[in-house]
């Protein structure tokens, strides 16, 4: 029962318990007290899931740091955590925005402060244990818990429209996610007793809902199950993710949410839906995988250029990057399904990246909001001239979302483009138009809003970024410069996990001659420097 | 006959003590409230350890009074529910009463008469057993319902109830008698060998078919359901809740039994009579649930949506489905007697509490009132990490299991329909600020409050660590006879 054992544990429900002590020590008027346990609890946690990236072996076994308890025995339900590659990096991400996001609404939310830092600790534990479970139970039970924070999160300190939006949120995940049990029921079945009524029998095994348990019989699962459950998890994850033409609710969501919720949503929650496929979809339905490559581009391009287009004609800042982030989350599955390691590795590569520029782009959006109280780009204009240093930083993360070589995004697009290419060059061609596209529409917000003269009176007086705002956006900075940089420690944790999903969904893919095979991983990427 | 007695030694007890409390209530009149809770608190109480001894000395298998009666896990299960969801009506009444200054003797007396008969549902194995079982239980909530009889609302809930039960009831007796006609038998065990020895005539699938209407109104499925908003909205809050969970759990007993026992040759036929009523239930429940802006007759409606899900177990059938109709009563139980402790305690004088509207701005008013609200509403909703989740899992698990996913499916869309009016109360409470900003203070309903924070306690408990009561419901694996 040493630390290690426990780390998981640990890392997903200190929030938790932070949480408790703002409920029950803490009285709605201590505000700074309850701030400062807010703010102590999600950076010892962030402190807390660092040594996930130095203990973590990746040429260990497949999940590592496992924790398993007998939960619910009568159905088979374990308490079962356990880490990867991909999840090691996904909880790094969100412990990290987890910090960030509490750090930056010291001056945002003014009401209701008590509940806020407590809606968003436990939204926290909630993000973490959909990383760490490895039982379908309990993924669900972290999946559906996360909803319920977020929806009081919109809701209550959103914008105009924030009852519209917040239900709408909880509505369409919420379908998705009801769905996805369906799907999961019926791979538990398989697996044991079979499917009586339509005549499928199992293959007899004790009932599990144990995710790992499930992986050794993905093989054997009949075409025509895998195609009903990939359905199912199909819906439950593109809402989140969210897919064309399941994206109507982020723009809402995003737009209404509090910075600090537009970051966690943007930052970690959009990835629940791609390490949903990733982690389960992919995995588990191999065939229905293959088979749905072509459908499941095509939306991924689609959402690639719609989202593009979309986001040029925006007018709003906090609109066009939420319009931006279907198009990035297009490109996240676009390498997921070329099915190689290039472009798994680029998908979860881009996972984070998207995290960390988006989450930079909400976060700087909220710091010009609360100054002026708009976010119409045309309220702006000539703002390099007053903040010179919120312009820099502003510039540094817009480079990092559009793609540029020396930056995270960069390494992203490119391996996903590379593995993209080696299954269709056409696919990689038309989603390169979107990257073209992302630069036209973040260059041209960029440029209304801080370059030319100054437009609007009111403009002349802003305050430059204070140092509490700029130490919300250096760590943010400093990632996309390393992973732009020297992506090679991210290759490296990733490739071990991703070539099991490649084993996994692909298992011929080795096996064929070289002359068909992808390029080998672009680890030297760093070659820019 | 001495093991027959000591069988039905809890029910004996339970019906003695209740009319030693219905007599202490003519003596106390208006007064000696409290007295008179008490009273019917331990009057449960000595029947949960009559019960226990009773199981002790009781052989599960024996078929007692000739074959009329049965102690097996399936009745001693329903019975402590029973035994349970009366007890925590009577705490949810002791506030509700003093507040309207009703006699309670007479009141508490129904409710444990009420009990009696429910008791006696789940043990029947021979139609007329729980038919007697049904019609105590059923008199004794009619005059329950219209208790306060000087209020119009109450008067025509009782009236409804009375006139379209008393309807049912007959449609019920009419289908026993076709069947006792056509089989020769009322006994549950006899029956179910009758039918598979032979091709069941017209006459019994008739007499099936008005049974399954008779226990669909009991369970107040579509489309037996028109009285269910009227005579919940209606009825004194502490009956309402008593009646969507005892009465409805009871005759999910008797449905479980008669069906899944003495009717499961005829499976063929009733399930999918049964399916397409849970189909019809889950979706106009949930629908007609969407517009209602009186919170009792939201959690009517919902009620009625619930006893759809619970008929998704029954269709399953199987060890399966019976399991999951036993613990999701259980959940039910416990997350809708604190979502309706809740309104009896809005119901005061500062707030209506029956509208949704009433509800606005209560989280900042009331947090933790609130909070305990909101796990009531997350549970019915099917929420993780409440009862209600784990519930509809074992239920869904089970109908996937037996082929039933198209129902599923409706099942599942449908709850996260469902989601949207539990959140209209949600909404209200934290997203809205209330009319007034002074927070108006609630009366002190020091009972009321005690039964929500432990229906709360248990709907987190059981959400989170279901294992020993999902153990419960699976000890009664098989007593039904079962294909």
């Amino acid at each position: 029962m040493g630390f290690a054992t426990n780390l998981l544990n640990i890392i997903c429900y200190v929030p938790l318990l932070g949480a408790f002590v703002i409920i029950f020590l803490l009285k709605q008027e201590q505000s700074n007290a309850i701030k400062a346990v807010a703010t102590v609890v999600a950076g010892l946690d962030f402190l807390l899931s660092i040594p996930l990236w130095f203990v973590y072996d990746p040429a260990g076994p497949a999940f590592q740091l496992t924790y398993v308890r007998e939960w619910i025995p009568a159905v088979g339900a374990k308490y079962h955590v356990g880490v990867d590659g991909i999840s090691v990096l996904l909880i790094l991400l969100t412990t990290l925005l987890g910090f960030i996001a509490v750090y930056s609404s010291f001056s945002a939310i003014t009401h209701r402060q008590k509940e806020y830092y407590v809606f968003l600790l436990l939204l926290q534990t909630g993000m973490l244990g959909v990383f760490i479970s490895l039982d379908f139970v309990l993924f669900y039970v972290f999946w559906e818990v996360m909803l319920v924070p977020m929806y009081f999160l919109i809701g209550v300190w959103g914008g105009p429209r924030k009852l519209y939006a917040a239900i709408k949120f909880f509505l369409y995940t919420l379908v998705g996610s009801v769905l996805m049990l369906v799907g999961i029921l019926a791979l538990y079945f398989y697996n044991s007793t079979g499917l009586k009524a339509i005549g499928l029998p199992g293959l007899g095994h004790a009932p599990t809902f144990d995710v790992t348990e499930l992986f050794k019989v993905a093989p054997q699962i009949p075409p025509g199950l895998q195609f009903w459950v990939f359905l199912a998890f199909f819906v439950g994850f593109a809402i989140k993710v969210p897919m064309f033409p399941f994206h109507t609710w982020l723009p809402d969501a995003h737009v209404e949410a509090p910075t600090a919720g537009s970051v966690i949503l943007a930052g970690v929650l959009l990835k629940m839906g791609t390490y949903g496929f990733i982690r389960f979809s992919l995995p588990l339905l191999p065939d229905a995988t293959r088979k749905a490559v072509p459908w499941m581009v095509g939306l991924a391009i689609v959402g690639i250029v719609y989202g593009a287009l979309v986001a040029m004609a925006q007018q709003d800042m906090k609109k066009l990057v939420a319009y931006s982030s279907v198009s990035h989350l297009g490109f996240v599955m676009l390498g997921m399904f070329a099915l190689n390691p290039q472009g798994l590795t680029g998908s979860v590569l881009q996972m984070i990246n998207h995290g960390l520029s988006t989450g930079g782009l909400f976060l700087l959006v909220g710091i010009i909001y609360e100054r002026r109280h708009t976010r119409m780009i045309a309220d702006y204009g000539g703002l390099a001239k007053v903040m010179p240093v919120y312009a820099m930083l502003f510039m540094i993360i817009t480079m990092a979302s559009i793609g540029l070589p020396t930056l995270n995004g960069f390494i992203g697009e490119f391996t996903i483009l590379v593995g993209a290419f080696n299954r269709s060059a056409t696919w990689a061609v038309i989603a390169a138009t979107g990257i073209v596209l992302g630069a036209a529409y973040m260059l041209w917000m960029y440029q209304r809003a801080f370059f030319g003269e100054i437009t609007h009176e009111e403009n002349r007086t802003l305050k430059d970024v204070n140092l509490r705002e700029q130490w919300t956006l250096i760590p943010l900075v400093v990632l996309c410069f390393w992973i732009g940089l020297y992506p090679k420690p991210f290759f490296r944790i990733l490739e071990p996990s991703i070539m099991r999903v490649v084993q996994a969904v692909d298992p011929d893919y080795m096996n064929r001659p070289v002359a068909q095979l992808a390029a080998p991983l672009p680890a030297g990427s760093g070659q820019e420097q | 006959m001495r093991a027959d007695l000591i069988a039905l030694l809890p029910e004996l007890v339970l019906a003695t003590l209740g009319m030693v409390v219905l007599l202490a209530g003519l003596a106390a009149g208006r007064s000696r409230l409290y007295a008179l809770s008490g009273g019917a608190i331990l009057s449960l109480a000595a029947t949960a350890f009559a019960l226990w001894l009773a199981v002790t000395a009781t052989n599960p298998a024996a078929r007692l009074f000739s074959g009329m009666f049965v102690l097996d896990p399936f009745a001693v299960f329903f019975k402590a529910l029973f035994l349970l969801s009366s007890a925590l009506a009577v705490l949810l009444s002791i506030d509700y009463l003093r507040r309207n200054d009703a006699r309670p003797g007479e009141y508490y007396a129904l409710i444990l008469f009420a009990t009696v008969g429910m008791m006696t549902m789940a043990s029947g194995t021979n139609l007329a057993t729980i038919y007697v079982g049904l019609e105590l239980m059923a008199l004794s909530t009619y005059v329950l319902a219209g208790y306060f009889r000087r209020e119009v609302k109450s008067h025509e809930a009782a009236t409804k109830y009375f006139v379209l039960g008393a309807m049912s009831s007959g449609i019920l007796l009419y289908g026993l008698s076709l069947i006792y006609g056509t089989t020769g038998t009322l006994d549950l065990t006899v029956l179910a060998k009758t039918l598979q020895a032979g091709h069941p005539s017209t006459a019994t699938l008739v007499g099936m078919a008005l049974l399954a209407c008779g226990f669909l109104f009991k369970v107040a499925a579509v489309p037996f359901h028109v009285w269910t908003p009227d005579v919940y909205e209606g009825a004194p809050t502490p009956i309402t809740a008593f009646m969507s969970v005892g009465p409805k759990a009871a005759a999910f007993a008797m449905f479980l039994r008669v069906f899944l026992g003495g009717l499961a040759p005829l499976d063929g036929q009733w399930r999918w009579l049964v399916g397409a009523a849970a189909a019809l239930t889950m979706v106009w429940g949930n629908i007609a649930a969407l517009t209602q802006d009186n919170v009792k007759r939201m959690l009517a409606y919902s009620s009625i949506a619930h006893a759809g899900y619970a008929l998704v177990g029954l269709v399953a059938g199987g060890p399966a489905g019976t399991q999951s109709v036993l613990f999701y009563m259980l959940v039910y139980t416990v997350t809708n007697l604190g979502a309706f402790g809740f309104v009896i305690m809005l119901e005061s004088k500062a707030y209506a509490g029956e509208t949704v509207q009433d509800y606005a701005g209560l989280a900042r008013k009331h947090p933790l009132a609130a909070f305990g609200m909101l796990l009531f509403m997350l549970s019915l909703g099917g929420i993780p990490p409440t009862a209600g989740f784990m519930g509809k899992l074992y239920l869904f698990a089970a109908a996937v299991n037996a082929g039933y996913v198209l129902l599923v499916v409706i099942a599942v869309l449908m709850s996260a329909v469902s989601l949207y009016y539990y959140f209209r109360i949600v909404l209200q409470m934290y997203l809205r600020d209330g009319e007034d900003a002074e927070p108006a203070p609630l009366l002190a309903e020091p009972w009321t409050e005690r039964v929500i924070w432990a229906c709360g306690g248990a709907v987190l408990v059981i959400g989170l660590l279901p294992a020993p009561f999902l153990a419960a419901a699976k000890a009664t694996v098989g007593v039904l006879g079962l294909p």
